[in-house]
């Protein structure tokens, strides 16, 4: 008997949405103590599919046809009052930004005891002892001292703990979890995963667990279903998902996730360096009087060779971006050397800094933040060069070739960049860093906003162009997978200072540093592909 | 969806529009309705609404319907130059804050405390009262006491997309102070300063009528405050000579505020949802 069976759902979006159904035809069962991953990317109505289970759809986004059928409800019909009975005591849910989940102004106590307080019918000091057993069995370091603290004095990690237990207060039988640990780091990932395994067990609750994340999916799935632009294109169990998919959408999907080991390539030659990094150092000074000054860079020092790519990858917080904005003179640093051929670029006026400008060009993280919304892709990518003395009818004409070099029609710099999808704009991004004809790239997660088949993309496009115009990148991740499959050396980071550094061979077969052992441990995944080689 | 189709959503601002542009209308052809001007005497003084005068005529046999198209001329000149210079000096400044940030933005914002709090119609009368009753007084002095509003606005917005990657990113280009400021940031906070100037028109004319009340408008120029005033002791035997002005402000600045209203929710989408 299964606690929620979807039967052909559809799901309507608003006139005007860029299509008719968000979800459709979507059939669904959710087994006691099974973890079922619904997997997509961006845009595959996973998400809807959570909120209309919960009813909780946008505004003019109703269920057009199906039941959500939950013991002796229907939840597609099911007013608002009867919803909220079953939110949060019989259907748990946990989302993506722990932040956002809590209140800022309430102790994380006081919110898992309004839980409490709001379901069940249990005294003050019942309640208190069911909070901190409860934060007990998430794992929080003393629970007492963790129920009195507000929700910014935790870590990431710790607040979804909090928002975890909140969710299993009553033991709910379903379990709603969308994108849970996507925006925790590798290791904090890897603890809340288990730790989500772990009470599921002992509970017997069954979860939905939406993730764009295939890694994940193997780390704590039992069951997989694949959607595609609101199409169910495949279900099963793990293992046959997995090891053989049988729709083409999911085994795309999976050969674009990019393997753990570095592929098998020349060693890299002796050519002269580039950029030279000198006992770079950078603080941060403290916000508040009880706040802490942050060492973002702490005596970092590296060098790049010519035509080489060198990834830096580390956790957030680690000092890989502010790393990455000193090399490009974005931010200034406290002390040390940035060397560009042999010339000192550090304590340079904007005037004088200019020329080295032309020469680091940086591709950012965000394909939605990094272009001026205003602006059309023409006038983006012509920027660079007007800005260094190009007339205007040379540099579009310029931009136009970009556009062609990166993938994209020439039409398309008369758009706006809302007109573009993620990857696109990213190629944008791209066409941008290159007008300036650069020696160096240097990419800040360049691709981690992305989907992975437009990941993999994206990776390629660079890997061609830096190969052909001979540029040497820096490239700059969180994820050690990407990191080994495009880099020559990798650079491990932590709490500001470069605790490893090693080509990708090496650092894949003998990590030297703990922290870099713990971070393969840690990446999604990792486990499930050891055990199939 | 495009602007004007989401502007058109909103049916009380698209009647704050069509009002609005009465009113525009009323003022470009003041010289052909009233080639008289407003300060004629055509008739005998007190006449009711109604005959050859269909809002009356005021205690000197002046047309009242004269006084209300001349008057608006007065209202949308005065408000909307005082609206731009107050637009031009706040985002000058706003955005010299917002932008520089450090002891820069401590001191900008320092002074447009000061001017904040003042209470700032007192301000605007000694203004006027120092610089002498003409149009381009007032103009000035709404102008000084609206500004701090707008360089607070632009402050902030600055401060918001300062650190925006579009922003680095062209920095990273090797792009000077005025390129950043002027092409990319200010362009991109377009929306809500359309949105608030809008709502200041609207002040602008209520102090301009304020102002002209107690007879610190210019003279030689016909406006609703000076008509409400020149009305004030008759209000009880010949009501319309205050009403009708006293009408056709009303009817302005809600109109001018249904269309800011409407104008945020357009540039907004999303606040009409929640």
């Amino acid at each position: 008997m299964s606690v929620l069976s979807i039967q052909g759902l559809s799901i309507a979006l608003p006139q005007g949405a860029d299509r008719p159904f968000a979800v459709q035809e979507l059939d669904l069962d959710l087994q006691p103590g099974e973890v079922t991953c619904l997997v997509g990317e961006s845009g595959s109505g996973k998400s809807m599919v959570a909120r209309a289970i919960l009813g909780l759809l946008p505004p003019r986004v109703r269920i057009g046809a199906g039941s959500l059928r939950f013991g002796d409800k229907d939840l597609a019909t099911l007013d608002q009052t009867g919803m909220r009975a079953l939110r949060g005591a019989a259907i748990g849910m946990v989302f993506q930004e722990p932040m956002t989940a809590l209140n800022p102004l309430h102790r994380v106590g006081r919110q898992v005891d309004e839980v409490l307080r709001l379901h069940t019918k249990l005294g003050r000091r019942d309640r208190r002892v069911r909070v901190l057993e409860l934060f007990a069995q998430t794992h929080l370091p003393d629970p007492a001292q963790i129920a009195r603290a507000y929700p910014h004095q935790l870590s990431g990690g710790q607040r979804q703990r909090v928002v975890i237990a909140m969710a299993l207060a009553l033991r709910p039988q379903l379990l709603i979890a969308d994108e849970p640990t996507t925006a925790l780091d590798v290791t904090t990932q890897a603890q809340i995963l288990h730790l989500l395994r772990e009470l599921q067990r002992q509970q017997g609750t069954a979860v939905l667990f939406i993730t764009h994340d295939f890694g994940v999916v193997a780390d704590i799935a039992d069951r997989v279903a694949v959607l595609q632009r609101g199409v169910l294109v495949e279900q099963g169990t793990r293992e046959a998902v997995l090891r053989h998919p049988q729709h083409c959408y999911t085994q795309a999907l999976l050969a674009a996730v990019p393997v753990l080991a570095p592929p098998a390539r020349a060693a890299p030659s002796q050519t002269p360096q580039v950029l030279e990094v000198q006992h770079l150092q950078k603080t941060y000074r403290r916000r508040s009087l009880r706040g802490h000054a942050t060492h973002a860079l702490d005596d970092v020092s590296l060098m790049l060779r010519r035509g080489e790519t060198l990834g830096i990858v580390g956790e957030s917080g680690s000092g890989k971006s502010t790393l990455a904005r000193a090399v490009t003179g974005l931010v200034r640093a406290d002390s040390g050397e940035v060397i560009l051929d042999g010339d000192a670029m550090t304590g340079l006026g904007r005037r004088q800094l200019r020329p080295f400008r032309k020469r680091i060009q940086m591709i950012f993280q965000d394909p939605y933040a990094s272009l001026d919304p205003r602006q059309r892709a023409g006038d983006i990518i012509a920027e660079g060069p007007i800005i260094h003395g190009m007339d205007r009818a040379g540099a579009q004409a310029r931009a136009r070739e970009l556009l062609g070099l990166v993938g994209l029609d020439a039409a398309a710099a008369a758009r706006y960049p809302h007109e573009f999808s993620g990857g696109q704009r990213q190629r944008i991004g791209i066409a941008r860093a290159l007008a300036l004809e650069p020696d160096i790239l240097v990419a800040d997660e360049a691709v981690s906003a992305l989907d992975v088949s437009v990941q993999a993309q994206v990776l390629e496009l660079l890997a061609g162009i830096k190969a052909r115009l001979g540029l040497s990148m820096i490239f700059v991740t969180h994820d050690l997978r990407v990191a080994l499959q495009i880099c020559d050396r990798v650079a491990v980071m932590r709490s500001g200072r470069v605790v490893e550094l090693a080509t990708a061979a090496e650092i894949y077969a003998s990590p030297q540093d703990p922290y870099t052992r713990a971070l393969f441990a840690a990446v999604p995944g990792a486990a499930w592909e050891r055990s199939a080689a | 969806m495009s602007l004007l189709s989401r502007f058109a959503r909103n049916r009380l601002a698209v009647v704050g529009a069509l009002a609005l542009l009465l009113v525009l209308v009323m003022a470009l052809a003041a010289p052909l309705l009233y080639p008289a001007g407003a300060f004629a005497l055509v008739g005998p003084p007190t006449q009711p609404p109604g005959g050859t005068f269909p809002l009356g005529t005021d205690t000197l046999g002046r047309d009242v319907a004269a006084g209300i198209v001349w008057g608006a001329r007065t209202s949308l000149i005065v408000s909307v130059a005082a609206t731009l210079g107050a637009v031009v000096l706040g985002v000058l400044t706003g955005a010299f804050a917002g932008y520089y940030r450090g002891i820069t933005d401590t001191a900008i914002m320092r002074v447009t405390e000061f001017f904040q709090t003042i209470p700032s119609f007192i301000l605007a009368i000694l203004l006027v009262a120092v610089l002498s009753p003409a149009v381009t007084s007032e103009i000035l002095a709404i102008a000084v006491v609206s500004w701090p509003g707008i360089a607070r606005l632009v402050r902030g917005e600055f401060a918001s997309l300062g650190g925006r990657e579009f922003v680095l990113a062209t920095a990273g280009l090797g792009a000077g102070d005025a390129r950043i400021v002027f092409r990319h940031i200010l362009p991109n906070c377009a929306s809500p300063l359309v949105a608030v100037g809008s709502l200041l028109v609207a002040s602008a004319i209520l102090f301009e009528s304020g102002l002209s009340f107690l007879g610190l408008g210019d003279p030689n120029l016909m406006s609703w405050g000076l008509m409400i005033s020149a009305g004030r002791e008759v209000l009880r035997s010949a009501w319309w000579i205050c009403t009708f002005p006293g009408i056709a402000i009303l009817a302005t600045v809600l109109s001018i505020n249904l269309v800011g209203d409407g104008l945020n929710e357009a540039f907004n989408p999303g606040l009409r949802d929640r």
